[in-house]
């Protein structure tokens, strides 16, 4: 049965169309990419997935449950979380509140809300940072705090905006663990990214966007070949360079 | 505890002066303490309390002067209509998108908006305001008492409570709630908060307190006129929030207790010279806004940390 089915997702500002048309659908237990040159219209999708922006046409469905129209809140308490491509923790609060805010999706109770953070920062190696304030954390801890938080609510479908950005590549490969893990954990991701690497090792369906609509799909190294791709990113004279 | 105590047998070491201020010191406290729950906790730029604690003033006073009903019941009935009032004012902005500073003027106009129904209604007392109907001797149950001592009592009860009741929300879930909007709507409810209901549930808490607040004050001074919706009572309560510091515990009561009794004894001892104490009080302000920007509550904190860290540090050297 497929988790997340999205079809002919339209979205314009004005007269710039953002997305036009968009098709995508996800099984439960599977890894989506999401790639395409910047300004192509992938965090729009996003936004659109979660709820902070109300599509013009198309729908989206989420085991069989139309969420189009839903607050984001909602869509959260449905299982379907979103990260922010710029970190937005909470700038007063420690590193355990800031996950805590996550675990309360499912809880009431800040005791359990607090035990079920400490394993989430446990399982992402912030234990010995949990009362920090959010200052003094790196940019790559950050990053990590924004997926804990995620976690914490106990998600179905995490949507992964560019998690991998501005890591170095040993800290990229420690990620690509972290999400593989998450992912047999049973959640399904979908990730926008613009770190291939991260993408190709994980991922085993890509979409690709350009201009709003969707240029090519299927496994990572069929969809890096793709001529339609390697022009959208390259440019043409590349594409006539490699024909000759 | 120590503190309980102290604040309970001082009334009888005191003249009734030194009364008067702890009273206004308690009542801005409690008020402040009311404010910042809207204000602080949950980040809403909400600069109307007075509209909130003019309705609670006028409803108890002017149900007691109509229909003899009890103050106390009037504050009740104060307290659900100023809470009724502040979900509506905050709904409706909400419905039409009027954030940040745009909810503070909506919500400043408010309370002017306010002042001018009551300034030209005559069944509201008009410029005058109305005067409390005296009543022989003390009177528990029609909030009238000669002396100050009981109105010490109660306002330092409320404040009390005011402080019990943050302390208790604090540590529930919609306490966290209020914090992770003030410090990013979007961040929140993408982590599932449902933002409105969880703006709308402080709102109607702190509006329930202010408007009580009203009564109170309305009780103590044994009249209500339109200056109860003035901009003063909105600046004092939310500079006092702000010197002590903004969304924490105690922060307003701080700041209460620093700048109340600095604004009556100034006006007391330089009431002579006009304008001269405001003058004074306001370099005081800038003074405190300078070297404690984040406001004396939090200043103390870490000085509290450090000294313990200090004498921890130095018991284990020596040890």
């Amino acid at each position: 049965m497929d988790l997340l089915r999205i079809a002919n997702l339209t979205k314009k500002f004005g007269g710039l169309v953002a997305v036009n048309g968009f098709n995508l659908t996800l099984e439960k237990g599977e890894i989506g990419g999401l790639i395409g040159p910047n300004g192509a219209g992938k965090t729009t999708i996003f936004n659109l997935i979660s709820g902070y922006f109300k599509p013009d046409a198309g729908e989206i469905y989420f085991s069989e449950e139309n969420l189009v129209g839903l607050k984001p809140d909602k869509i959260c308490k449905k299982g379907v979380v979103r990260t922010f491509q710029i970190v937005k923790p909470f700038f007063n609060l420690t590193v355990l509140k800031n996950v805590m805010i996550g675990a309360f999706n499912r809880t009431d109770h800040p005791g359990i809300s607090e035990k079920r953070s400490l394993e989430v920062l446990e399982f992402l190696e912030l234990s010995d940072k949990k009362d920090y304030p959010i200052e003094s954390l790196t940019i790559v801890e950050r990053k990590r705090l924004e997926l804990a938080r995620s976690l914490a609510t106990q998600p179905q479908l995490l949507l992964l905006d560019e998690v991998a950005g501005g890591l170095n590549p040993s800290e990229v490969e420690d990620l690509i663990a972290i999400l593989r893990r998450i992912n047999k954990d049973g959640v399904t991701l979908l990730m926008i990214e613009h770190v291939m690497r991260t993408i190709a090792s994980l991922a085993n369906k890509i979409a690709v966007i350009n201009y709003g609509t969707k240029i090519s799909e299927g496994r990572p190294f069929e969809v890096l070949k793709d001529p339609n791709v390697v022009k959208a990113y390259l440019g043409e004279a590349y594409q006539i360079a490699e024909d000759k | 505890m120590v503190l309980l105590a102290f604040f309970l047998i001082l009334p009888l070491y005191l003249d009734a002066y030194f009364l008067h201020i702890m009273i206004m010191t308690f009542l801005f406290a409690y008020l402040s303490r009311s404010w910042d729950l809207i204000g602080g906790y949950t980040g809403q730029n909400f600069w109307g309390p007075s509209a909130i604690f003019g309705i609670g003033g006028y409803t108890s006073t002017l149900l007691f002067f109509y229909f003899k009903l009890s103050p106390w019941l009037g504050m009740l009935i104060g307290g659900i209509l100023g809470m009724i009032v502040g979900i509506l004012l905050c709904y409706v902005s909400s419905r039409f998108s009027v954030k940040g500073i745009y909810f503070g003027l909506a919500t400043l106009t408010f309370s002017q908006i306010c002042m001018t129904i009551v300034l030209n209604v005559d069944a509201f007392g008009g410029v005058n305001g109305v005067l409390l109907p005296l009543i022989k001797g003390n009177s528990l149950f029609q909030f009238q008492f000669h002396g100050k001592i009981p109105y010490y009592y109660i306002s330092f009860f409320m404040m009390v409570l005011s402080i019990y009741v943050m302390h208790y929300i604090e540590r529930t879930k919609s306490g966290y709630y209020y914090v992770a909007i003030r410090e990013d709507e979007d961040a929140a409810q993408a982590l599932g908060v449902d933002t409105l209901k969880y703006k709308l549930i402080p709102t109607g808490i702190g509006c329930f307190f202010l408007a009580m607040g009203g009564t109170l004050h309305a009780q103590y001074l044994l009249f209500v006129n339109p200056d109860f919706f003035g901009l003063p009572f909105t600046i004092e309560m939310i500079i006092r929030s702000i010197l002590g510091g903004v969304g924490t515990l105690f922060g307003p009561i701080i700041g209460s207790f620093i700048l109340t009794p600095l604004s009556e004894i100034s006006r007391g001892f330089l009431g002579g010279y006009r304008g001269v104490h405001m003058m004074i009080y306001g370099v005081i302000m800038i003074l405190f806004m300078l070297f404690l920007p984040r406001g004396v509550g939090t200043w103390l904190e870490k000085l509290y940390d450090y000294l313990e860290s200090f004498f921890e540090g130095k018991i284990r050297f020596s040890g």
